[in-house]
């Protein structure tokens, strides 16, 4: 077509094209509405504000703990210069850990105890070692922290305080006494080839890379820095505490009376044996030499079945209650569809126009289908919920109820679609209804209606994950728990990678059966 | 030639063997095809058995146990009169109000312009319609641009478009739960958490959609293009786009019904909107409330599913009628 003929139609047609006006700009009019409507979200949502609340360093701390852990010791110093290293009481590495990575060195100070300074600094010890509030997320460390405080701190010498000041006035006269203590002189903390750091009770030592930044401690009362502090370190106030960034090794802070260590390690830290275990630090190999003919570690049973019971109930993983939380979920998506094929099948029958031939039970069934599948699957749940208790007898209700719906209206579709020549000579040669169906009908519409259950199954696998975290069974509710505590992202990390193996399995095993239902077909 | 001889004179009766060898083929391929049935059948009832026992052993409450109250729920639904819920719908105030939980529906208005109001459970519905409409435009977005890079007939190197199918998978079976919790612990709660887990599946998911679409198009007009020279994102414009966006806003709004429904899951478990008002209700028992709330989701997601379904035959038709 040439313009002339453009211009001839337009003169003789003109709506034709006026039409079209409409139509091109209808792009443009729908632009301008989604970006209208995305200003309108932004305020809706308060985006703004919700993203200038993100700190984007627990995030990626968060993220880092999906696929590695922290060790963390603590550096605890006295104001007489006493420093001792804690581990927090669960720590991965085990009671009582001599990592590598530290090297201590060791000697013996005299301390007094008792003695009015002593006390009034052990006062201040307290005012400033418990608001140590700077990490986040971490409130359950802090708190074994600061119960283990008592063995070296400022507990003990408040009962000291509490027994001597009950003398009265005259405790500062008092002749303190003393004693001999283990304290830390001085220890190197390595962070692989990031960095490391020399702690001395009043001198810390950070390097990396290059550069290095020396910070002296004023015990209780300052934190100085020597020189500028490179980026990778900060100081929110004057003397207050420094944190020091290493990358994905971790990180320091060094405050005025601790110094806290967070060291990262990649993997999963005792994923099979616990550190309640006798098997906790064997190497592969010692593990396996101990279970073909070491001495039995427990006399009451052998060393398999021991390091198999330690693997199943190991405190960290909970491999064992994880395991069977995924299988409620397996047993939810499969049970589920399978009755709510079974079900929906009949009913498929009475909805389909051309089979039952009462406009009236059409209708019926077909609204009754809408309903289930209109309040939904998640609402079912939770009155299920209700009614059986938390588990997977209300996951399975809940899917099957939804999927009743959902099915038998596929069904029905399916079979109204069908060839009505089979059903006719069928029906030709004289069988009975019951017959007409099952030889003229059913051969036509089984492998669709395979086909269907069998896609259900599949995605219903993915979806009884959410609805487990509203209390319907399976390994939703252990994800939710465990994603609520801030803590177990390794263990989020393990069940989304059992989650992701298992879908994984089931779409294969489902495309292959339906490619084989079709090919048949 | 005895062989010969002697084989003529039996045919017709060979002929007879031979028609029984069929009958019994057909009969033991029948024979056969029975024992596979029964065979499958039989392993499916017994896994179906195992499950049950499984499901009812680890679970709170025991089925047979639990059976005869399980009706004293639907029980425990009725209001006290038939007016409650629509008190509870309208945030009118209710004659039992006695200041507990329960009755306060007032409480929960949204004051608006003067004494107009809006009733605490349709803004909650907005939020989650909202949360499912923003997060299908997102996943809309992306699902388009990757589409078109992922597809085999527009991009020759197989290393970019095995990295954009891959990424959509991940983003597709990755857990929604586990993006949502994830995002509730930087964020704390609210609605971006609930938008981040519906718009990254929704990407996954339209984005596959998309590139199988794509790879369905007639490339006529695309060689058409290339031969007048048109660069690549010219070629994808006038070429490609044309072609599929009738399908891509089907496929778009039967995801927009999904995720009606999966916004207001996720709501449940952290994000807001109207699931979290539902949860509350039925876990403290209070049945106006809820029957309020669930009349509202059924009506909504109704009006959704049929919006859509009107919009999708209007796109499909014009689309054969342009055709046409």
């Amino acid at each position: 077509m040439t313009a002339i003929d453009y211009d001839a139609i337009s003169e003789r047609h003109e709506e034709l094209l006026q039409a079209n006006k409409w139509k091109r700009f209808a792009p443009l009019i729908m632009l301008v509405a989604i970006v209208f409507y995305s200003v309108y979200c932004w305020w809706f949502f308060a985006v703004g504000e919700t993203l200038r609340r993100v700190d984007l360093s627990i995030a990626e701390n968060y993220l880092a703990d999906w696929i590695s852990y922290e060790a963390r010791p603590d550096f605890d110093i006295e104001t007489d210069g006493a420093m001792q290293i804690v581990f927090p009481r669960f720590s991965p590495l085990g009671k009582d850990p001599k990592p590598d990575w530290i090297v201590i060195e060791r000697g013996t100070m005299e301390r007094e105890i008792g003695g009015g300074s002593q006390n009034s600094s052990a006062g201040s010890s307290a005012g400033s070692g418990l608001p140590a509030t700077g990490f986040t997320g971490e409130g359950d460390q802090i708190g074994t922290t600061s119960q283990k405080r008592p063995a070296t701190g400022f507990m003990g010498e408040g009962a000291q305080l509490g027994t001597t000041s009950g003398g009265g006035s005259e405790t500062g006269e008092e002749a303190p006494t003393t004693e001999t203590v283990n304290v830390v002189r001085s220890a190197q903390v390595s962070f692989g080839n990031a960095g490391e750091i020399d702690v001395t009770p009043k001198r810390v030592t950070v390097k990396r890379g290059g550069e290095s930044v020396v910070l002296v401690i004023d015990v209780d009362r300052s934190v100085r820095p020597q020189s500028p502090l490179p980026d990778w370190a900060a100081q929110k106030y004057e003397d207050g505490k420094v944190t020091v960034r290493f990358g994905f090794d971790g990180r320091a802070e060094i405050e005025d009376d601790a110094v806290k260590i967070r060291r990262r390690f990649f993997g999963w830290e005792n994923f099979l044996f616990d550190i309640n275990s006798p098997y906790f630090g064997m190497s592969t190999g010692e593990v396996l030499n101990t279970i073909v003919r070491g001495e039995r570690l427990d006399p009451s049973r052998s060393n398999l079945s021991l390091a198999w019971n330690n693997i199943l109930y190991n405190a960290s993983w909970q491999h064992l209650d994880v395991w069977i939380k995924l299988l409620q979920t397996i047993v939810m998506a499969f049970v589920g569809t399978l009755f709510a094929s079974i079900v929906a099948f009949p009913l498929a029958f009475l909805a389909a126009r051309n089979i039952t031939r009462n406009r009236f039970a059409n209708h019926l069934t077909k609204r009754f289908f809408d309903f289930q599948r209109s309040v939904d699957m998640f609402i079912w749940a939770l009155f299920f919920t209700r009614a059986f208790g938390p588990g997977p007898l209300a996951g399975i209700s809940a899917i099957f109820f939804t999927d009743t719906g959902t099915l038998g209206k596929l069904y029905s579709e399916s079979l109204e679609n069908i060839d009505g020549r089979q059903r006719e000579g069928v029906r030709s040669v004289g069988a009975t209804p019951t017959l007409v169906q099952r030889f003229g009908v059913l051969p036509q519409v089984l492998p669709v209606f395979a086909s269907h259950a069998l896609y259900f199954w599949e995605s219903n696998t993915r979806s009884a994950t959410i609805i487990g975290a509203v209390g319907a069974g399976g390994i939703g509710l252990k994800l939710w728990e465990a994603m609520r505590t801030n803590q177990d992202w390794e263990n989020v990390a393990y069940m989304v990678l059992l989650i992701l193996i298992t879908v994984y399995v089931f779409d294969r095993i489902s495309t292959a059966l339906r490619v084989r239902l079709m090919r048949q077909n | 030639m005895t062989v010969s001889s002697a084989s003529k004179p039996a045919s017709p009766s060979a002929a007879f063997p031979q028609e029984n060898r069929l009958a019994d083929r057909w009969e033991i391929e029948i024979r056969r095809r029975r024992l596979y049935t029964a065979l499958t059948v039989f392993i499916i009832a017994g896994l179906t058995l195992a499950s049950l026992v499984f499901a009812n052993e680890t679970n709170a409450g025991k089925f047979f146990d639990r059976l005869p109250y399980f009706f004293d729920f639907f029980g425990d639904l009725i209001p006290r009169d038939a007016m409650e819920p629509i008190r509870a719908l309208f945030d009118l105030p209710s004659p039992y109000d006695n200041g507990s939980f329960k009755y306060d529906y007032p409480a929960g208005r949204h004051d608006f312009i003067g004494v107009f109001y809006i009733p605490e459970y349709f803004m909650a519905m907005l939020e989650t319609l909202n949360i499912a409409l923003l997060s299908t435009m997102i996943g809309f977005t992306f699902g388009f641009l990757f589409s078109f890079l992922a597809s085999r007939n527009l991009v020759r190197s197989v290393w970019i478009r095995g990295a954009v199918r891959r990424l959509m998978e991940v983003l597709r079976a990755f857990p929604e739960i586990v993006i949502a919790g994830f995002f509730v612990a930087i964020m704390s709660l609210g609605p971006i958490p609930a938008i981040a887990a519906v718009a990254i599946h929704t990407i996954g998911a339209l984005g596959k959609l998309f590139f199988e679409t794509v790879e369905n198009a007639d490339m006529g007009p695309d060689e058409g293009l290339r031969a007048s020279g048109a660069s690549w994102v010219e070629r994808v414009r006038f070429g490609i786009v044309p072609q599929v966006m009738p399908n891509f806003m089907s496929y778009t709004l039967l995801r927009l019904e999904i995720n009606v429904r999966a916004s207001t899951i996720i709501g449940a478990v952290g994000g807001g909107g109207i699931g979290e008002l539902l949860r509350l209700s039925i876990s403290r028992g209070h049945e106006a409330k809820t029957l309020a709330i669930v009349f509202l989701l059924f009506c909504t997601i109704v009006a959704v599913d049929q919006f859509s379904a009107w919009l999708r035959r209007r796109l499909i038709g014009e689309q054969n009628f342009g055709l046409a």
